[in-house]
């Protein structure tokens, strides 16, 4: 084998795989093929790097420069002159370096540029940086060492303590502590007990679990074996969505790849601990998230959740003792092991050690997925981090927790993030989902938004959660469509409590946070849609209108040709009309318009005034 | 599907299975990606349900719970449009809104042609390349109506037609 000079990393996360990653990759072996230069230079398809806005993304070794927004063209170019001469291509940098070249400075490496620097990977410390498919390069970086210590230097006793030592807690939203989970299924009696990734990564504006099952599974197989030997289980099962086909291939494979080297199955590195593992795909069916909805799922039945007690780690699936895991939460399982608990400890707060994942969505310059140490404040990760709003405006609220969590205002955004602070400010960590939102976006919508996702997702077994949640949805869409009262206010604000009271499940006991969240501090928009007339962010379409400025329209005729319904006069070069009668709001209008004549205005004017 | 085949798939499942209690699911799902308009037939549901001997209604319980699977016939796209906030945020309603008039159907409707279904799904995952299609397989981002549009017309022109 020829000596590797450079390497090429490609990023082969879902969203640089969307944005065209493929053609990027082919189109770099073809130019190196050219050249003759396959055979010294590897191109390696990694996990997701995180920049997900920025994508397709490449990282050029030894020299480690990223590279954007790659085309093929752009890989051909970055191969004849950077591999080939040494010249970096400035067109293509990562974002921000195009300035800093001019003055002749040498590109950052990921070490000095922000999004990466004030990152602390631990969950995804492989992510990115190596070949999911191959698992010599996942050995290469300590890989299965954490199990081969566990299984021949320590009892399950002492894995355990290990774990309830650093103090690790679910990531999937709720915060239990693990080790006692796994405690608490090594104390039940039984001759057989499972082991249960949960990958069933639901919640709007989440992507870690998907991140870590396609950029590092065997990550996932070493941790759960590791957990199977101190729980005392001999069978462990991922339940992954069907919406996730990527993650499931390479799961598989890593599962196949840990079986022919002994990491799986019987007597793993010569002792007498037996563990396997295999893939169960959901349907389509938020629920299933929920522990005990996931195992009925499992067992082949409909995905609806039961009452608990008894806890899945006294009857969990198929009657057995099981422990269910997050995705995110496993990851970081075989670093504490092999590192241990005080280690992991260094980073985060007293209650919430470590570091949590959490993806950035919404309005924000760099979504995608970032860790960072608990404890962090909400400014650091959005501003520092998240590089701020991507046109400068004033971020208004971050939504986190998904549809079971609530709404931020900015005002609180030097709050750290940890599962305690999140809690009293009325939202949750959830899964670690941001959706960041700006002036544009309404709250009534957004809770509305919410609720739908609820309707829909309800499983219909408990008449709190079904019934309550359709009420409470055709409430707010009473008040966005200017149809509210006050007392439809109150009645939301009423029923959201009893429903969180009386619902059987997680789903239905978090499904009015939205609207409690965003009643609490955003209570004077949902007046004003009701008293007023006037959504002030512009956003729900019974309250706005769309007019022309007279003295910017210059009678270019732009509007009127996208317009759908026909609804602009005007001749050539004289001042346009919007019919405000036939107007569907849509807004095509003022996106076309170059001269930024047409502008929303709320409350909606009347069609005799605007003429 | 005849009868011969559906046995012929849960011998190969029972191979690949541990228990014999969580096949359903995969086998709908395997029937499901046998017939190019993606649904289940009710005749075979109760084909299924003679096999496995269980209830026909067992497996219409959990045929009609998950929303991968369908009793009517689809189209041989399934273009699924996530509608999470995510998505919604940064154009996704636009999104919608240009599919259901582009397609003239509304979400669960299949085009005449037999070509395109549309359907809202859960969050994909792809928050940072938001909004986001799925179209069968395949993801698509960073959406725009401009982007949205190319890709319809280039899989009805694949299909013989004239992307129209």
């Amino acid at each position: 084998m020829a000596l590797t000079t450079n390497t090429i990393l490609i990023c082969a996360g879902g969203g640089c795989i969307s944005a065209g990653e493929e053609s990027v990759k082919q189109a770099f072996e073809r130019k190196l093929k050219e050249f003759g230069l396959d055979t010294v230079v590897k191109v390696v398809e990694t996990g997701c790097m995180g920049a997900c806005s920025l994508g397709p993304l490449a990282v050029i070794y030894p020299d480690g420069v990223y590279y954007q927004k790659l085309t093929p063209k752009a890989a051909e170019k970055i191969v004849e002159e950077h591999i080939l001469k040494g010249r970096v291509v400035p067109e293509f940098l990562f974002e921000g370096e195009k300035e800093k070249l001019t003055l002749k400075e040498k590109p950052r490496g990921a070490e000095e540029i922000p999004f990466f620097a004030r990152q602390v990977k631990i969950a995804l410390r492989n992510v990115g940086i190596i070949d999911p498919m191959s698992i010599e390069e996942y050995i290469a970086r300590d890989g299965y060492f954490a199990l081969h210590k566990a299984l021949t230097q320590m009892t399950p006793e002492e894995v355990i303590k290990e774990i309830k030592e650093s103090g690790l807690r679910g990531r999937g939203g709720a915060g239990f502590p693990t080790g006692l989970k796994w405690e608490l299924a090594r104390q039940q009696q039984s001759d057989v007990k499972y082991m249960i990734c949960n990958a069933d990564e639901g919640d709007p504006g989440a992507f870690m679990d998907r991140s870590i099952l396609e950029g590092d599974p065997h990550s996932i197989v070493e941790a759960m074996t590791i957990a199977g030997y101190a729980i005392g289980a001999k069978q462990g099962f991922v339940y992954v969505r069907a919406e996730y086909p990527l993650a499931i291939e390479r799961l598989q494979k890593a599962i196949e790849d840990a079986h022919a080297y002994g990491f799986l199955g019987e007597n793993i590195f010569g002792t007498d601990f037996s563990f396997d593992i295999e893939i169960r795909i959901g349907a389509g069916a938020f629920v299933c998230g929920e522990e005990t909805a996931l195992m009925h799922s499992i067992e082949g039945k409909r995905g609806q959740p039961r009452v608990k007690p008894p806890f899945p780690v006294q009857k969990g699936l198929w009657g057995k003792p099981t422990v269910i895991n997050n995705v995110e939460t496993l990851a970081l399982v075989p670093p504490i092991i092999l590192r241990g608990a005080s280690w992991f400890r260094q980073f985060g707060t007293e209650k919430s050690p470590g570091t949590k994942v959490f993806a950035l969505a919404g309005k924000i310059k760099n979504t995608g997925l970032v860790e960072v140490p608990m404890g962090i404040t909400l400014r650091e990760l959005l501003y520092e981090i998240g590089g701020g709003h991507p046109q400068g405006k004033q971020i208004k609220a971050v939504q986190t927790g998904g549809p079971s969590g609530g709404v931020i205002p900015a005002e609180y955004f030097d709050t750290p993030v940890d599962y305690e602070s999140l809690g009293k400010l009325g939202a949750i960590m959830g899964s670690g989902g941001m959706i960041v939102l700006d002036e544009d976006d309404c709250m009534v919508d957004v809770a509305k938004f919410f609720l739908e996702f609820t309707v829909d997702e309800s499983c219909g077994k408990c008449t709190p959660c079904r019934e309550g949640t359709k009420v409470m949805y055709d409430i707010l869409d009473k008040i966005t469509k200017g149809e509210g009262t006050m007392e439809d206010i109150e009645k939301l604000e009423k029923l959201a409590l009893v429903i969180k009271d009386s619902s059987l499940c997680g789903l239905g006991q978090t499904a009015p946070n939205p609207v409690l969240s965003t009643l609490k501090y955003y209570r004077h928009e949902y007046e004003a849609h009701v008293k007023d007339g006037v959504c002030p962010a512009k956003r729900c379409k019974a309250f706005i209108s769309y007019v022309i400025d007279a003295e910017k329209c210059v009678g270019c005729t732009a509007c009127a040709r996208v317009c759908p319904t026909n609804a602009i006069h005007g001749e050539v070069r004289k001042v346009h009309e919007i019919d405000q009668d036939a107007c569907v709001r849509c807004g095509s209008c003022i996106e076309v318009c170059r001269f930024g004549a047409i502008s929303k205005v709320t409350p909606a004017v009347s069609s005799t005034v605007a003429k | 599907m005849d009868r011969e085949k559906i046995k012929e798939l849960i011998e190969e499942l029972r191979k690949e299975q541990l228990e014999e209690g969580d096949i359903l699911i995969y086998l709908l799902h395997r029937i499901q990606d046998h017939y190019q308009s993606h649904y289940i037939p009710p005749e075979v549901g109760e084909m299924v349900a003679e096999e496995l001997n269980v209830p026909t209604s067992k497996v219409y319980e959990v045929l009609t719970f998950y929303t991968m699977f369908s009793t009517k016939p689809r189209g041989k796209y399934i273009v699924r449009v996530c509608t999470s906030l995510p998505c919604h945020v940064p154009g996704g309603r636009e999104i919608v809104e240009f599919l259901k008039n582009e397609l003239k159907v509304d979400f669960g409707g299949t085009t005449p042609d037999g070509l395109f279904t549309l359907e809202e799904t859960g969050c994909l995952g792809l928050c940072g390349v938001a909004p986001v299609v799925m179209i069968n397989d395949q993801y698509y981002g960073d959406l725009t109506i401009e982007k949205m549009k190319e890709i319809i017309e280039s899989l009805r022109k694949l299909e013989g037609g004239d992307g129209k």
